[in-house]
């Protein structure tokens, strides 16, 4: 077996990774903002029910959720998933729930940590809370959250190998199907794609607080 | 007429009644000091009439405009209190700037997003954001600021930080400026220029409700003062007869406190 064989095999695989990575940032990011908004509603009812499928989620394993979002649909209501690659869309699925539910805690601490008098300052000048939250708070809040994002999106791509339990055949699972062939070494050598991932988001992650540096908040 | 009524404001915080029946008026240009001890109040009254706060009870009256009634039933859209309370400017004690924008936007801010509002935003955009900027400029360089507009916050000095704050409530155009302790969380050798600009816009009878400390200050600058204690009006009048000529046994422990 041929080492740009095996190379093009694990590109194959980790674009898996990649794109699982790139849905779940796309849907998580901004439906985190909405659960964040639950979870500080003064609707009480509204608060508890987000607080409450947050604390599920963040408390049970996620490979545990991937096996429920993939069969339990199957199994009680007779639903497939749609699409070319119904295995994909199911870790898609929990992978946004999860993450979502991780971002909107990290937001809403982002959020509850701007000073009151920030809300005030606008309202007094006759802005109204939408626009406050826009215009004035958002970008407080992004300065603020940038570095836990950071581990968070680490995280995240390293978490996409946890797809494979249900068969998304990521970079590990390619991998892995080499060492059941008793080639060992491109197991190992997929830490090569995670850390290089890794180290280009440290960098994104350093021009982002650069490029807010200019203020403090 | 009297600019600003307030009669017979209240407000409680639970069980703790904070102002426990608040009247005064105030002339169109004129400065109205409000003092009293920590907690009496003083800024749950500024906080009621900016509507931060709701009151419970009383009515308040700007302009000929009732912007606040309890006994009323018209309930105000969001809109329309937003306008309503547009009437009164407001300068916090710690600045509240935002600190993302440089000094002329902290000042423009407001403004440029209620200019989307007008009918002719779209076609005299540019015209119109000029027209903005020059106005900010010019309130800017009032408060000897024309070195600075391209400052962020976190690069001036308190006493900068509360005259550009100062400038973004005035470009609102407000009928009415209050102030609420604009020095206190100043170092004592920056009060002074704050001190300078509320004097000067005093002196051009720009109509304030000032809550400070600084009694000469207060004595020197307002018509009219008003002494809380505890939730209600302890005592009131001319400056120069409550500073200078204190009446109630509490006044004169207070100035007495002050003036160690
Ligand atoms: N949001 C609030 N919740 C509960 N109590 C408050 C609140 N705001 C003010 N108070 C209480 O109201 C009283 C008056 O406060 P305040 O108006 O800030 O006084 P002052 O500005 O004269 O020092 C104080 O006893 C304070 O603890
Ligand atoms: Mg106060």
């Amino acid at each position: 077996m041929s080492f740009s064989t095996v190379n093009s095999e694990l590109f194959i695989g980790f674009f898996e990774n990649v794109k699982l990575f790139g849905i779940t940032l796309l849907f998580a990011l901004p439906l985190g903002l909405i659960i964040a908004f639950g979870s500080m509603s003064k609707f009480s009812p509204v608060k508890l029910l987000t607080r409450g499928f947050v604390w599920i989620i963040r408390g049970t394993p996620l490979m545990l959720q991937l096996f429920v979002v993939f069969y339990v649909p199957g199994l009680l209501f007779d639903i497939r998933f749609p699409g070319s690659n119904p295995r994909m869309t199911a870790a898609a699925i929990a992978f946004v729930i999860n993450y979502a539910c991780y971002f909107s805690e990290i937001y809403r601490g982002g959020i509850e940590s701007i000073p009151k008098g920030q809300y005030e300052a606008g309202q007094v000048l006759g802005m109204t809370k939408t626009q406050v939250f826009f215009k004035v708070i958002l970008l407080q809040v992004i300065k603020r959250i940038v570095p836990p994002m950071s581990n968070e999106f680490m995280t995240l791509i390293k978490d996409t190998s946890l797809a494979r339990v249900i068969a998304v055949a990521d970079i590990i699972m390619v991998a892995g199907k080499f060492s059941a062939r008793g080639i060992i070494w491109p197991l190992f050598y997929t830490a090569l794609f995670f850390l290089v991932f890794c180290g280009l988001m440290t960098v994104i992650f350093g021009r982002i607080e650069k490029r807010l540096d200019y203020f403090k908040a | 007429m009297a600019i600003l009524e307030v009669t017979n404001l209240t407000k409680s915080f639970g069980k703790t009644k904070v102002l426990k029946g608040i009247s005064f008026q105030l002339e169109k240009g004129n400065v109205l000091s409000v003092i009293g001890s920590s907690g009496s109040g003083k800024t749950t009254l500024l906080r009621c009439i900016n509507f931060l706060e709701t009151a419970d009870g009383g009515k308040i009256v700007v302009d000929g405009d009732t912007i606040f009634d309890s006994e009323s039933d018209v309930k105000l859209s969001k809109k329309q209190q937003l306008e309503k309370q547009l009437k009164i400017g407001l300068v916090f004690q710690d600045f509240n700037l935002f600190p993302q924008y440089n000094v002329l936007d902290n000042v423009t801010l407001a403004l440029k997003i209620r200019a989307k509002e007008r009918p002719d935003f779209k076609k005299n955009k540019k015209q119109i954001y000029a027209e903005i900027e020059q106005k900010a400029l010019a309130l800017l360089k009032k408060m000897g600021l024309s070195d600075k507009v391209k400052n962020y916050p976190c690069e001036l000095s308190g006493g900068q930080k509360q005259r550009v704050s100062i400038a973004r409530a005035m470009a609102l155009e407000p009928k009415i400026l209050f102030f609420d302790e604009p020095t206190s969380a100043l170092d004592p050798e920056l009060t002074g220029e704050i001190l300078k600009v509320i004097r000067e816009l005093a002196e051009e009878h720009m109509t304030m409700v000032i809550v400070t400390h600084e009694m000469t200050f207060a004595r020197e600058v307002s018509d009219y003062i008003v002494f809380m204690d505890d939730g209600i009006i302890a005592e009131e009048g001319k400056a120069e007869e409550v500073i200078g000529n204190p009446k109630t046994e509490r006044l004169k422990a207070f100035l007495s406190k002050i003036s160690d």
